[in-house]
């Protein structure tokens, strides 16, 4: 459920709003005393299902439960039986791997499409729904069409590769190709919602800009480079950090394409999570677990900020 | 819309000629990936098995077989799971506006003296992956808080929590703050309540918002995956995203893809005939996910 915001349609910032009039003390009363109704549904839900779990999710680390009697304290118990899984190790590397090869492919693809698309005069709506149509197919199927794709035997892309005299490659089935095929499926389902948002960002850019670099003798290649690219910085830099925190959670590609496997290849730290939780009892551990993904999601939006803040001034 | 190509060079019998041949690539390169698995899916779906090993590459096949739709339908009981999902969708997006129209309509147009603190709070959750809370909440909807239920095995334990989403309080409430408040103030006067500003006067203005809001709720709704596999383990009530994902274990290669097709095409033709609105709404809202 990521979810960020750039803009908001034809909203204008908060500041901006009418002054509320200056109300009598009582009549502030009675308009804190209905707000607070309308507010209670949100209050109860955000509270039970967000700000509750969030808070028993830090207290659950330190404890041992078994949903049966009460929890018991167990100080860094959880947090040492954690290092002490060889697993971790593994889940932790391949998660790496995992958002790195992400990067790596998943990228720059969408801004070199983005732009490509901006130069597009007629039918750039046929372009859009066409790009944006891997996104609404639920990650459930995508994964098990790709798995079909995928297949060694009868697959589509070994027969295809066969016709060029290529293969058969193992894809899923070896340890050294399964995470590639991982990211490549997942490449290709979650590619459209940032070339839609990089294509708002490239033709948001003045006009007069280019025609004033074309003026001054720049060819295409130094528009790109010296006026598209510089006013996309902050796009990029807030999809950078939006595909780090979500590949770093990924879960459905390993739990329905391999399971985890070949030889633990596809072993992630959500998969460690939902294993040691949903699968070993192991609550107090998953939730530890989470705790340290957390910490780390929270490091990553950290440097992020500060590296940007440096990189857009300069 | 502005373009790096410039003016000239689109004038140019070589620079239009160098355009085409780049976007027309593009277009190439779009339709084998957007269309191409959708259509490799339909294909899979009426082939034999027997065709789908022999003949692996058959743009059509030989002896299309419709009736494995049906027969997926009954047999997998497909029909069941979509219901299944239709439900969670249904249920998510009613609590998911309910909460985001009350919750953006008091922080927006009421503005209590405590709105800005529970409005950070709600915004501070955005920085929380659901993935990172998902034990303890796994934990919450055994036994609620309060009131001591167990909603596992129930929708509400889908429901519930898909209302806690910042970002639709957030874009709500933003939509709100930059309607003319004015307009509440005369209804005020005229004697409406509370109430009847939010439902006869804010609510038909927000129109768009409210669009927006509900597209996303369902689309996510429907792909969710790894909440509904924690909280629904009772496999005759499991939406059609779990029930794959077991099927996948079990069903023929040709009955799950006729399955897989049949569970993708709810939210393709929903993304079809509402594409305006969501990829134009995507540029607009930034909103991803």
């Amino acid at each position: 459920m990521a979810t960020m915001t750039t803009t908001v349609p034809v909203a204008r910032p908060d500041e901006d709003a009418p002054p509320a009039p200056r109300p009598t003390r009582r009549r502030a009363l009675r308009t804190d005393l209905v707000a607070a109704a309308l507010l209670l549904p949100a209050l109860l839900i955000f509270g039970l299902f967000a700000w509750w779990p969030m808070v028993q999710g830090l207290l659950l680390s330190f404890q041992k439960t078994n949903l049966v009697t009460p929890a018991v304290w167990v100080g860094l118990d959880n947090f040492r039986a954690l290092l002490a899984d060889p697993l971790l190790g593994t889940a932790v590397l391949n998660t790496l791997q995992f958002v790195g090869l992400g990067l790596l492919i998943g990228f720059p693809l969408p801004i070199i499409m983005a732009a490509v698309m901006s130069t597009v005069r007629r039918y750039g709506g046929v372009y859009r729904v066409l790009v944006y149509l891997p996104v609404v197919v639920p990650p459930v199927v995508s994964v098990l069409l790709w798995k079909w794709f995928y297949d060694p035997g009868p697959g589509l892309f070994n027969s295809l590769l066969a016709q060029v005299g290529l293969g058969p490659y193992p894809w899923l089935e070896s340890p050294d190709t399964a995470m590639l095929s991982l990211v490549l499926e997942s490449t290709w389902a979650g590619m459209g919602g940032s070339v839609l948002i990089y294509l708002a960002a490239i033709t948001g850019v003045p006009q007069e800009l280019y025609e004033a670099a074309e003026l001054d003798g720049a060819g295409l290649w130094r528009r790109i480079g010296h006026v598209m690219l510089p006013h996309l910085r902050p796009t990029i830099g807030l999809l950078l950090l939006w595909q780090l925190i979500t590949t770093v959670q990924v879960f459905t590609e390993p739990y329905v394409f391999t399971g985890g496997g070949p030889k633990n290849a596809t072993v992630t730290v959500l998969l460690l999570i939902f294993r040691k939780g949903f699968q070993q009892g192991q609550y107090g551990q998953a939730a530890a677990l989470a705790f340290l993904l957390a910490l780390a999601l929270a490091a990553l939006s950290f440097v992020y900020l500060r590296a940007t803040r440096r990189w857009s001034q300069s | 819309m502005s373009t790096f190509v410039s003016v000239a060079a689109r004038r140019r019998p070589a620079g239009r000629a160098a355009l085409l041949t780049v976007t027309g690539i593009a277009l190439a390169l779009l339709v084998i990936a957007g269309v191409g698995p959708l259509y490799w899916a339909f294909k899979g779906a009426i082939s034999s098995p027997t065709e789908l090993v022999t003949d692996p590459l058959a743009l059509w096949p030989a002896d299309p077989r419709w009736e494995n739709f049906a027969l997926v339908w009954t047999r997998l009981d497909i029909g069941h799971y979509l219901l299944n999902s239709l439900w969670v969708v249904v249920g998510s997006w009613a609590v998911q506006l309910f909460v985001a129209v009350t919750a953006g309509y008091a922080l927006s147009v009421l503005r209590p003296r405590f709105g800005p603190a529970v409005y950070a709070a709600i915004l501070a959750t955005m920085f929380v992956p659901y993935t990172v809370s998902m034990v303890s909440l796994f934990l919450t909807i055994i036994d609620v808080p309060l009131i001591h239920l167990n909603l596992a095995n129930t929708y509400w334990a889908i429901w519930l929590p898909a209302g806690a989403n910042a970002f639709n309080v957030l874009i709500a409430k933003r939509f709100f703050d930059a309607l003319p408040h004015e307009l509440f103030d005369a209804a005020k006067v005229d004697g409406a309540n509370v109430w009847q500003v939010m439902v006869r006067i804010v609510m038909p203005m927000s129109r768009p918002i409210l669009a927006v809001i509900s597209l996303l709720a369902v689309m996510h709704a429907w792909k969710d995956f790894i909440w509904p596999l924690v909280a629904i383990t009772d496999p005759a009530k499991q939406p059609i995203a779990v029930a794959l994902s077991v099927l996948a274990k079990q069903a023929p290669q040709d009955q799950l893809i006729a399955a897989c097709f049949l569970a993708l095409l709810p939210p393709v033709l929903l993304f079809l005939v509402f594409q305006r609105y969501m990829v134009d709404g995507l540029g607009f809202t930034g909103v991803k996910g």
